[in-house]
């Protein structure tokens, strides 16, 4: 059972500390969840791309699916449905009741505060640390396993091709006539998806 | 503050609406507010603009799931304990549900050893990295990172990728920030209004 404390003691401090958006939360997610080997390094990315692609807020999703696989891949004992269900409710649980309960009873406190203008100074600091989060997010995730699982010259210079053509989509909008367009995430990981079937499959 | 309420907010509404909210809104956060603020303010009129401001300010201002923050707020704000219950509950249930079906047939074993599977995710993964480094520089620009703060992100992201315990901690980073934030812009803050 131990494996249960400790995916709500992880979600817990993720939803304690996880300012600064989805994408912020993913160094704290990754050292989590990666680190103890609840999952690989190939599946905390497929699981950052399964919630790109499906609604709601990344930190639930991640909190659900690794909720679902973590108990089985520690435990053999845990690798049915039940005990997966019983983990990803845990997890999204421990993910959301703690602000869930800040909100609730701290909401005066905020109020008087961001009166005072401490709050902003303290998010003036957080600021700057909420970049480094990202780009460490994206650091961990550039690794062999992501880019050249089997030691394949040409397959690692496909992928840096394919992070960086997708990285101009994501970044630079698309002109089309006189509207400029930003591309959809979710777009740009089926074209990916496409590519790599058409390369790789 | 006054807030003029229309009785069309049943908590079976106020459920409906949030898990519409939650299905149908790719990419969480800011993306999700602004469906938000239309149908809580716009349409249904449940709330006014500027108390949907007041409770945005105090949901930013808590870490955690921003669109659960203020799905809360809103539900606490119209109905109390059981209204913040129930919207939050619905602007979780949708992504749970679907994740939870997903991780049931797509299970890592299926990705791993399905030839197809396995193939598309190989060229998904590098273009997820992509993904998160658009947000690096958005986000800097956003934060108005000026020659006094520019250090911290590239000492932030060095520690943290190095992976040596502790010091490679993100919750560290987080709590130095915020500690610096309060003794560097709100002590001298202070010490001005006093003089």
């Amino acid at each position: 059972m131990g494996i249960y404390l400790k995916l709500i003691w992880a979600y817990i401090k993720i939803g304690i500390f996880g300012f600064g958006g989805g994408y912020a939360m993913l160094s704290l997610v990754e050292k989590s969840v990666v680190g103890p080997g609840w999952i690989t390094e190939t599946m905390f990315t497929d699981i950052v791309a399964i919630s790109q692609m499906t609604p709601g807020p990344i930190g639930i999703n991640s909190a659900t699916y690794i909720g679902y696989v973590a108990p089985g891949s520690v435990n053999p004992a845990f690798a049915s449905p039940l005990w997966g269900l019983l983990g990803s409710v845990l997890a999204t649980l421990a993910v959301t009741v703690p602000s869930f309960l800040l909100v609730l009873y701290s909401a005066h406190f905020i109020r008087r505060h961001n009166e005072s203008g401490v709050i902003k100074a303290i998010f003036s600091g957080l600021r700057p640390v909420v970049v480094g989060l990202i780009a460490s997010a994206a650091i961990m995730l550039m690794n062999s396993a992501n880019f050249n699982p089997y030691n394949i010259d040409w397959q690692l210079w496909v992928n840096i091709a394919i992070c960086a053509i997708s990285f101009c989509l994501a970044y630079f909008p698309i002109r089309i006539g006189k509207k400029k367009i930003r591309l959809h995430p979710i777009l740009i990981i089926v074209a990916a998806g496409i590519t790599g079937f058409l390369i790789y499959g | 503050m006054t807030t003029t309420i229309q009785n069309n907010n049943s908590y079976r509404r106020l459920f409906a609406t949030f898990f519409k909210i939650g299905a149908f809104t790719f990419g969480g956060g800011w993306a999700m507010i602004s469906i938000i603020e239309r149908e809580i303010v716009d349409k249904y009129h449940w709330i006014e603009k500027d108390d949907f401001l007041d409770l945005l300010a105090i949901a930013q201002s808590l870490p955690g799931i921003l669109a659960v923050n203020i799905a809360t707020a809103i539900g606490d704000k119209l109905r109390g304990g059981r209204g913040s219950v129930i919207a939050a509950l619905g602007t979780i249930l949708p992504s749970f549900l679907i994740i939870l079906a997903i991780a049931i047939f797509l299970t890592p074993d299926m990705i791993k050893n399905n030839h197809i599977i396995s193939s598309i995710f190989m060229g998904i993964r590098p273009a997820v990295v992509a993904l998160i480094i658009a947000p690096v520089i958005t986000s800097a620009k956003a934060a108005k990172i000026g020659w006094k703060t520019v250090w911290i992100p590239f000492v932030v992201a060095l520690m943290i990728s190095i992976d040596l315990g502790f010091v490679s901690n993100p919750i560290v980073y987080i709590v130095l920030g915020g500690l610096g934030g309060f003794l560097f812009w709100w002590l001298p803050s202070r010490r001005l209004k006093k003089k």
